[in-house]
């Protein structure tokens, strides 16, 4: 009897999310697919807070106060966009300090483009084109995903961040229009984030062990490969003109299908960075845990404040 | 006897599946259950809605309107937040 039921729960649950219904908090939901959304959910936001890191690294150090307050907006925007998502997931029943706890703990993943580092200025356009280039495409679709307060979290972050890009590649374009060193920047700035923003999607699909079940659920909407085609495809052009080189000697344009194909990523390097043996996943780990000590004694003030005003 | 009134009540509609529960008035209900009942009654006779929220009154804090220019000043100045502010060159698609 158990079993027929949650069979029909199952079927009743798939049906809507074929006939494209959104899921809400309420709504019943298997097991699987409620930890695979708290999964993908809190590694998203642990990477909006994350990447504040390698951005904030540059604030003070801005070339001059236009930039400064633009990244710092920016910065800011990814604190919020981070909140979003830890409370999308508390809608799903994740504990906010847990949820942070596995971050710190290394239990928890985050996009490995934040691992590596920012060496110059011209790092923060790359990052802006190219690192929020390939977190638009991958979220985009997300705003159609089949859990209501993910995907409407996604409709706001995407609105958002929509600045983002462009202040990057107005960072970079400037740079790469600028004085033969200046252009040299740029050029070593897209070297460097080119094949890690490639490595953003995610592993093939081939390689993909959560895509199958995902786009059945339609948490994900199109897969790994489909989006870094499509990056691959809008980012190029744009190199193009602001006259950057992508660092890939086997670049080059099928004129039958009309897309580009990319040399072979560095698949190793990738599986190094997740397993936490990038260039600065121990730096970024100490410095969320760091951050979470020493705001400590504000959090509890706040709170014994709080109570002292109730008691009045 | 003292009289006592039934509580106030917020009401949240989700008008399409999808949405965001969206504030459409208030009511008055002797508890949850009732509110519910009352805000289909009151506010979705029109097929308005496939979801409702209810929340008593007195748990809703707002923010001092009399100070709301100072509250909301900070974002007036900075319109780089908008992607407007950035130039796009010309021949530059899809950002």
């Amino acid at each position: 009897m158990e079993d027929k039921n949650i069979l029909e729960l199952e079927r009743r649950f798939q049906e809507k999310i074929d006939n494209d219904i959104k899921i809400e908090p309420n709504d019943w939901m298997p097991d699987d697919y409620r930890q695979t959304l708290i999964r993908q959910i809190s590694q998203h936001a642990h990477s909006e807070i994350v990447g504040m890191l390698p951005e904030g690294n540059w604030i003070t150090r801005a070339p001059n106060l236009r930039r400064k307050a633009v990244l710092l907006a920016k910065v800011q925007d990814e604190a919020g966009h981070g909140l979003y998502l830890y409370s999308a997931a508390e809608t799903l029943g994740a504990d906010r300090e847990e949820t942070i706890d596995d971050l710190h703990s290394g239990k928890a993943k985050y996009s490995s483009i934040f691992n590596y580092p920012t060496l110059s200025w011209a790092d923060m356009g790359a990052i802006g084109w190219l690192v929020d280039g390939a977190a638009i495409m991958n979220q985009v679709p997300l705003c159609r995903c089949s859990y209501g307060p993910y995907a409407r979290a996604m409709v706001r972050v995407c609105k958002e961040e929509s600045f983002h890009q462009r202040q990057g590649f107005e960072i970079i374009a400037h740079l790469a229009q600028g004085t033969p060193a200046q252009k040299e920047m740029a050029q070593d700035a897209l070297n460097r984030f080119w094949w890690p923003a490639l490595m953003m999607f995610g592993p093939n699909d081939a390689e993909s062990k959560h895509t199958v079940q995902s786009m059945n659920w339609k948490i994900k909407r199109s897969t790994n490969d489909e989006l870094r085609q499509l990056f691959v495809d809008v980012t190029v052009p744009q190199a193009e003109m602001i006259g950057l080189t992508i660092p890939d000697k086997d670049l080059k344009l099928n004129k039958e299908t009309g897309h580009y194909e990319t040399g072979e990523i560095n698949w190793a390097e990738f599986w190094e960075v997740v397993k936490g043996n990038g260039p600065c996943n121990k730096e970024r780990v100490d410095a969320r845990r760091k951050a979470k000590e020493d705001g400590m004694w504000v959090r509890e003030a706040a709170l014994a404040f709080a109570e002292k005003r109730k008691n009045k | 006897m003292s009289k006592k009134e039934w509580p106030l009540w917020e009401v949240f509609i989700r008008s399409k599946q999808g949405l965001n529960h969206k504030h459409v008035g208030s009511l008055r209900a002797a508890d949850s259950t009732m509110a519910i009942e009352n805000a289909r009654d009151v506010y979705t006779r029109r097929s308005e809605g496939i979801s409702i929220w209810v929340i008593e009154s007195n748990n809703v804090f707002a923010n001092d309107s009399s100070e709301s220019d100072a509250l909301f000043e900070p974002a007036d100045s900075k319109i780089y937040r908008h992607p407007t502010f950035y130039d796009v060159p010309d021949g530059i698609s899809h950002m």
